[in-house]
């Protein structure tokens, strides 16, 4: 089966600095992808050229075989790709259920409209879309009142509603609690799963990639140094070297899983 | 050859003052975040003040003597306005940080009024610096001469304050993170109060340094402001080198245009400024102004919901009463009343792109006193009939939004206000100097509507469908998926671009359709006065719309009208008093720091408070 996203010898420079390096990889569908990498490694510049924030130096970034490098982040949002930020994004001053509302508004291409009213359009797919995040009883609540771990679930919800096959999620645990980036991510994975949508995301909480990334892909330096499963990637010594210097972390985690 | 150069000296000469105000701003502007709206005013206090001074200080030593102490008064004058008015609204919106400088606006101007009264005060001659020298057969002052000679003493020694000394590289690291710096044991308040102070005093001393060739008089404060901010914005808001070049630059070109194109002196001087932003939307030498998170003032804005029954019969019986006016009292109400609701239209047009959309606009008078002039042209030259002549204005004023749109909201937050301040003026000079055709000053009359609505009860009913119409079809769009992606792309830019919401093209468009409602008010607006003049078009007409909303209350729906209503209404009354203005600073100043919410975020409040309106669950 042809890949969803297919990435060809991507780069980008800052002046000298080439912050990512040829990178090359696919994703299948319904694929949960992670990205990890230390600090300074390229993720956010890889991340923000595939989501159209950044335009590559040169390389393809290929979507169902049609290219989207360069294009504006809302006309790769058209072509069926969701996001999530690193820094929850939504509408303070709209209800929750505005808030999903407002993405099938624009799905539908009716933001133009001046003689409906807003509040009625979309309303059920919007609940529905709640409860699948299981965020329906806080519908009417302001938004600007949530808690952050409701944000981020209500983020998802509005990432959902225009039924992406490709899900493009920065840090989607970044800010919360261990115990809620467990439950956060198990409650993605699961919805993700059954509505069969292909996931890259990245992350710093090793405990949330190696539970539920399906692949794992690591970057160094700009530079692609590894791409293979959980347990390959933990067994790579070149992965341990360079991302852990030494991977004590890797260590705890084989001694947890054994 | 020899006229040449002297008028290069003449505008290098006028480049003083202009700098010394601009680069006050942008210091300010630089560390506090705040544009200073006052600064026109600073620039005044210092003229007269220096004026004074120079009554009593003898002889040359008191001359310039004067002028220093000008300066350092003026600056002490902007660290009581810091301290009180300042320090309470810095970590609000830029909307009532702007708001509140407008207040001092008006303090100062009564207070000026008071203390020297409404004459024009001419500037004493500089002792010993009285004569001409002659360059080339032309004459040129003395006074120039000095005047090109200290000016870049002042840059020069403001450089090596910010660039070379402790205090200067505290001053650009607050410009970069304030966080940080405080966070390293500076003293902040203290820190923006210095750099307060500095900025007036270099205000302070422009106005006074200018005194010799303009003197002192009452609008050199708005006068001044459209040109200061030209030169910022197109130097590059905090660059000096930049505020300098700009200031060489607009007044060599004013003193050319004084030449060659006595009737395009005020218009060229934007022009050149839209030139530059469309090829550097930051200025000649600024830096990408990233545009920073601003905190609330007061809670949250709340979501909106469509009227329910008891409001809409409660709206229904108010229109009744309204609409029966004519039939139960005297010209007088009805003519009065007719105002009243153009006003209305034009700023619920302002309170729709501000309060739903983010965008605040400094010069919403151009749509409003563009759709006036447009129908009054038209009548005035083709003999145009009133009823067309209404379809027109709002055309006109919404084509002048598209082009004025396009090129504004290439920027954002204080950049685009500037700009559609500039914008404003431009137009207004448009109007005030093409006299051949606008009537200059004179402005355009006899401009009566259609017999049939000649009479005050029809042209009331015309005004009454035209506004209530208008201002519910605005309604209307805040309720609509328009609305909606009007906030959205306010809220969080970043998340509607990735929902697929082009933010740019929405706010051009709410751009646009406001100032389509703002040029039907201005169209009704002259058929009831039978007249327009320039000052329809004047920044002071911007402000008066931006202020009434405030005041009514931006975060809630209704606050345009009803400020609007409320204010024209009080206006006749207010204006009686000799010193309105500075109850009215006051109020404002009052209002910014005290009650936010305006009056109908305070009724509101009051009717949650007192059982009448259901207080909503997450009410903070």
């Amino acid at each position: 089966m042809s890949p969803i996203l297919s990435v060809r010898n991507l780069s980008r420079n800052f002046g000298a600095i080439k912050a990512v390096d040829n990178v090359s990889f696919d994703l299948a569908k319904g694929e949960l992808l992670a990205l990890i990498g230390p600090n300074g490694a390229g993720k956010s510049t890889c991340f923000n050229m595939l989501m159209g924030q950044l335009k590559p130096s040169s390389g393809t970034v290929q979507l169902l075989g049609k290219n989207i490098a360069g294009l504006q982040p809302r006309k790769i949002w058209r072509m069926g790709v969701g996001r999530t930020f690193q820094i929850t994004a939504t509408y303070a001053s709209m209800t929750v259920v505005e808030n999903v509302q407002m993405a099938l508004i624009s799905h539908h291409r009716r933001l133009y409209s001046l003689t409906s009213f807003a509040h009625k359009l979309y309303r059920e797919e919007a609940l529905a879309l709640l409860d699948t995040v299981g965020m329906v009883d806080q519908a009417e609540r302001h938004c600007a009142v949530l808690a952050y771990g409701d944000l981020k679930r209500l983020e998802l919800a509005v990432a959902l509603a225009h039924d992406p096959i490709l899900l493009l999620m920065d840090e989607p645990t970044a800010g919360m609690a261990p115990q809620e980036r467990i439950a956060l991510m198990q409650l993605t994975a699961d919805i993700l799963d059954a509505r069969g949508i292909s996931v890259l995301f990245t992350e710093h909480d090793m405990d949330v990639v190696f539970a539920h990334a399906h692949r794992i892909m690591v970057l160094n330096r700009g530079e692609l140094i590894a791409n293979g499963t959980v347990d390959e990637i933990r067994n790579n010594p070149q992965v341990q070297e360079v991302y852990l210097g030494g991977g004590t972390l890797f260590k705890a985690q084989e001694d947890a899983h054994a | 050859m020899g006229l040449f150069i002297a008028q290069i000296l003449t505008g290098l000469a006028n480049a003083g003052a202009l700098f010394m105000v601009a680069s006050g701003l942008s210091l300010i502007f630089g560390v506090t975040r705040v544009v200073n709206f006052a600064h026109g005013s600073f620039y005044m206090l210092g003229a007269y003040v220096g004026y004074s001074l120079m009554q009593v200080l003898p002889g040359m030593v008191g001359f310039w003597g004067a002028i220093l102490l000008a300066g350092i008064i003026v600056g002490l004058i902007g660290v009581i306005v810091e301290i009180c008015v300042l320090r309470p609204v810095y970590s609000a919106p830029e909307l009532f940080q702007l708001v509140a400088t407008f207040g001092v606006i008006l303090v100062i101007q009564d207070l000026a009024l008071m203390i020297w009264g409404p004459q024009d005060l001419l500037g004493p001659r500089a002792p010993g610096l009285k004569g001409v020298i002659r360059i080339m057969g032309e004459p040129v002052p003395q006074y120039d001469i000095a005047l090109i000679v200290i000016t870049p003493f002042v840059a020069i020694a403001l450089w090596y304050l910010i660039t070379k000394t402790r205090v200067g590289t505290l001053v650009r690291a607050a410009t970069q993170d304030r966080e940080m710096v405080s966070a390293l044991g500076v003293n902040q308040a203290w820190l923006f109060t210095g750099v307060f102070f500095l900025g007036c005093a270099l205000a302070g001393l422009g106005g006074a340094l200018q005194l010799p060739k303009g003197g002192a008089d009452l609008l050199m404060d708005f006068t001044i402001l459209g040109s200061v901010f030209v030169v910022v914005v197109i130097g590059g808001m905090g660059s000096l080198p930049g505020a300098y070049l700009a200031a060489v630059i607009i007044s060599v070109l004013n003193v050319f245009g004084v030449t060659y194109a006595p009737q395009s002196t005020l218009v060229l001087m934007f022009v050149v400024m839209v030139i530059v932003l469309m090829f550097r939307p930051f200025g000649l030498l600024g830096k990408e102004e990233i545009a920073g998170e601003h905190g609330q003032v007061g809670e949250p804005e709340r979501p909106i919901k469509p009227a329910g029954n008891r409001m809409r019969l409660l709206v229904a019986a108010g229109l009744l009463i309204l609409g029966l006016l004519p039939f139960y009292s005297g010209n007088f109400a009805v003519v009065l009343v007719t105002d009243i609701m153009i006003f209305c239209l034009f700023a619920a047009s302002l309170h729709f792109m501000l309060g739903q959309g983010g965008l605040v606009s400094f010069g919403h008078a151009a749509f409003f006193g563009g759709g006036a002039y447009a129908a009054a042209l038209f009548v005035t030259y083709a003999d145009t009939p009133m009823e067309l002549a209404l379809v027109l204005a709002p055309i006109c004023a919404g084509l002048a939004a598209i082009v004025i749109g396009w090129v504004c909201l290439r920027s954002t937050g204080v950049y685009f206000a500037m700009l559609t301040l500039a914008f404003g003026q431009l137009l207004w000079s448009l109007a005030f100097q093409w006299g051949d055709v606008t009537g200059g000053d004179d402005g355009l009359v006899n401009i009566w509507p259609s017999d049939w609505a000649s009479d005050n009860d029809v042209y009331y009913y015309i005004a009454f469908v035209l506004c209530i119409g208008g201002i519910l079809l605005l309604r209307q769009a805040a309720h609509a998926p328009f609305g909606y992606a009007m906030r959205a792309a306010r809220d969080s830019a970043r998340q509607a671009e990735a929902m697929g919401i082009n933010t740019k093209r929405i706010q051009w468009v709410a751009f646009t359709f406001a100032g389509i409602m703002a040029g039907l008010a201005g169209g009704l607006f002259v058929f009831s006065k039978g007249s327009i003049f320039p000052n329809e078009l004047e920044t002071a007409r911007s402000f008066d719309a931006l202020i009434v909303v405030f005041l009514g209350g931006v975060k809630t729906l209704s606050g345009g009208w009803v400020g609007a209503a409320f204010f024209e209404g009080i206006k006749d009354y207010l204006t009686r008093f000799e010193y309105w203005r500075l109850a009215l600073g006051l109020s404002i100043i009052f209002v910014v720091i005290l009650g936010p919410e305006g009056i109908v975020g305070s009724l509101r409040k009051a009717g949650e408070r007192f059982g009448i309106l259901k207080v909503p669950e997450d009410a903070t």
